[in-house]
């Protein structure tokens, strides 16, 4: 079950629709998720939205077999850190038969549920990857 | 002023169940079912995909089919029987999605199986009295059947998104007419809060879904001053194969203009998803100047007929985004346990 609320999740949820994060104009660093302030520039930094392709890779992974509350019926599933082609990393969970996945696999995003406040509460929508 | 489809894309789960399994548990006789049915397997949702996910991922593969500037899209509306909220649109989630947002108008439809065929009629006119620029209607749904109900043998999971337009150089087809028949029928419902719908057994047949499809059919035919003989293909809602296959016979349509949109039988009945699937199967392969017809059924009860000329454009963007024909290829077959599993008829404390 996801626990955050509502307005936190809302702030950033077109970042997490449509993998947009920020662009540094001035040292053409990528980050997501999307930054207020370039940390290595810092004052200096010229911070533009920039969407991602979503191609990436993965850089490492784990099979969860004992899961967080709300993710009981998706076990065992993957956790993965993805390596987008523009530089960031991010944690998502691979949509796929846990034997297959290896570090390295091409992915790509697809449109997924991330979960849900209970029965009664928001459903939380955001971007997960497959194999390519 | 006339509408057009400017693009169009579909959106289909990888999971599949046979109906031979769900025919093991339940006792049935599979044989029987299969040849009644002309349905052999019937597509089911991944733990989290729902009918906004795939009204989502339909959306998406229509805008990169057509390649146009989502900002030009002035309404979304998403037809579904199975709508993840209550209170709370599909469409928002959709038009937030595709990067429609915000300057557009956007709601969702509800009418049984034909919801989405009624998006298309509400874009056709908001385009053509120049409303909007662009509309985006959506059939999708992850059809519910109680277990051990006739229906779970074919409620299916999937969705179709159509990019209706009235500039005639953007169209893929235009939309030559379309005409619907309603009246009062109680064939099909599902109540507020209940979680499967309850049907009329076969009182949905004749009273509802033939007379329904044939009254709209004719009709336009009628207006149109057509004959079923001048199109090359012909859709009609398929809940099962066997329906829309007597439905064609019915009206004077052959086997042969139907085929390319039959694709319930390895497919199942995505319910407002089910007869735009068909028209998406059929723009798949249709050519230049084709004709297609095509008539939605939804229970409650209502039709709607379409008569659609393919144009030139189908050619050049065909193939930017995945034919229904490869949504169904490469499934995943799960038994009857996952499946409940998947469908969350297993309830977990």
């Amino acid at each position: 079950m996801i626990t955050m609320s509502v307005p936190r999740f809302w702030r950033k949820q077109v970042a997490r629709y449509n993998l947009i994060g920020t662009h540094c104009t001035n040292c053409g660093a990528y980050y997501y998720p999307p930054r207020n302030m370039c940390p290595t520039c810092r004052r200096g930094g010229k911070l533009e939205n920039f969407k991602f392709s979503g191609k990436g890779e993965i850089l490492t992974y784990t099979v969860i077999h004992t899961a967080a509350e709300g993710f009981e019926k998706q076990t065992p599933y993957v956790l993965a850190i993805v390596k987008l082609e523009e530089g960031p990393s991010l944690t998502s969970q691979i949509i796929g038969d846990p034997a297959s996945m290896k570090i390295g696999m091409k992915v790509r995003p697809v449109f997924r549920k991330l979960g849900q406040s209970g029965e009664k509460g928001m459903i939380y929508y955001g971007t997960k990857f497959v194999p390519e | 002023m006339s509408a057009g489809i400017v693009s169009y894309g579909a959106y289909i789960p990888r999971y599949r169940i046979k109906v031979d399994e769900i025919a093991r548990v339940w006792g049935d006789d599979a044989n029987s079912l299969k040849s009644g049915l002309m349905v052999y397997e019937k597509s089911l949702p991944d733990f989290d995909e729902d009918t906004a996910t795939i009204a989502v991922e339909a959306a998406r593969h229509a805008v990169k089919r057509s390649g146009i500037n989502a900002q030009r899209i002035g309404a979304v509306y998403t037809g579904s029987e199975s709508h993840p909220y209550a209170v709370k649109p599909t469409s928002t989630i959709v038009a937030e999605a595709v990067e429609a947002t915000p300057v557009l108008t956007a709601a969702d439809y509800e009418f049984a199986c034909k919801a989405g065929t009624a998006a298309i009629q509400t874009c056709m006119g908001l385009v053509q009295s120049k409303m909007i620029d662009l509309g985006l209607a959506i059939g999708a749904d992850v059809a519910q059947g109680a277990p051990g109900d006739a229906l779970e043998y074919t409620a299916a999971a999937g969705g179709v998104a159509f990019l209706i337009g009235s500039k005639e150089s953007e169209f893929v087809a235009v939309i030559e007419d379309t005409y619907s028949f309603t009246t009062d029928t109680p064939d099909f419902w599902r109540r507020e809060g209940m979680p499967y719908p309850e049907h009329g057994g076969r009182f949905t047949g004749e009273p509802g879904y033939f007379k329904h499809v044939t009254h709209a059919a004719k009709g336009l035919m009628e207006k149109m001053g057509t004959k079923p003989e001048d199109y090359d293909y012909a859709v009609f809602h398929q809940p099962n194969g066997k329906f829309p296959s007597r439905a064609a016979s019915m009206l004077g349509f052959s086997k042969e203009q139907i085929k390319p949109g039959l694709v319930v039988p390895k497919l199942g009945n995505t319910y407002s998803g089910s007869c735009m699937m068909g028209i998406a199967a059929t723009l798949d392969q249709a050519k230049p100047g084709d004709r297609i017809f095509a008539t939605a059924f939804g229970s409650g009860a209502g039709a709607d007929a379409f008569s659609f000329t393919v144009t030139d454009k189908i050619e050049e963007i065909r193939n930017r985004a995945p034919t229904v024909l490869e949504l169904l290829a490469n499934p995943i077959y799960v038994d009857y346990a996952t499946y409940a599993k998947h469908k969350g008829k297993i309830r977990l404390a």
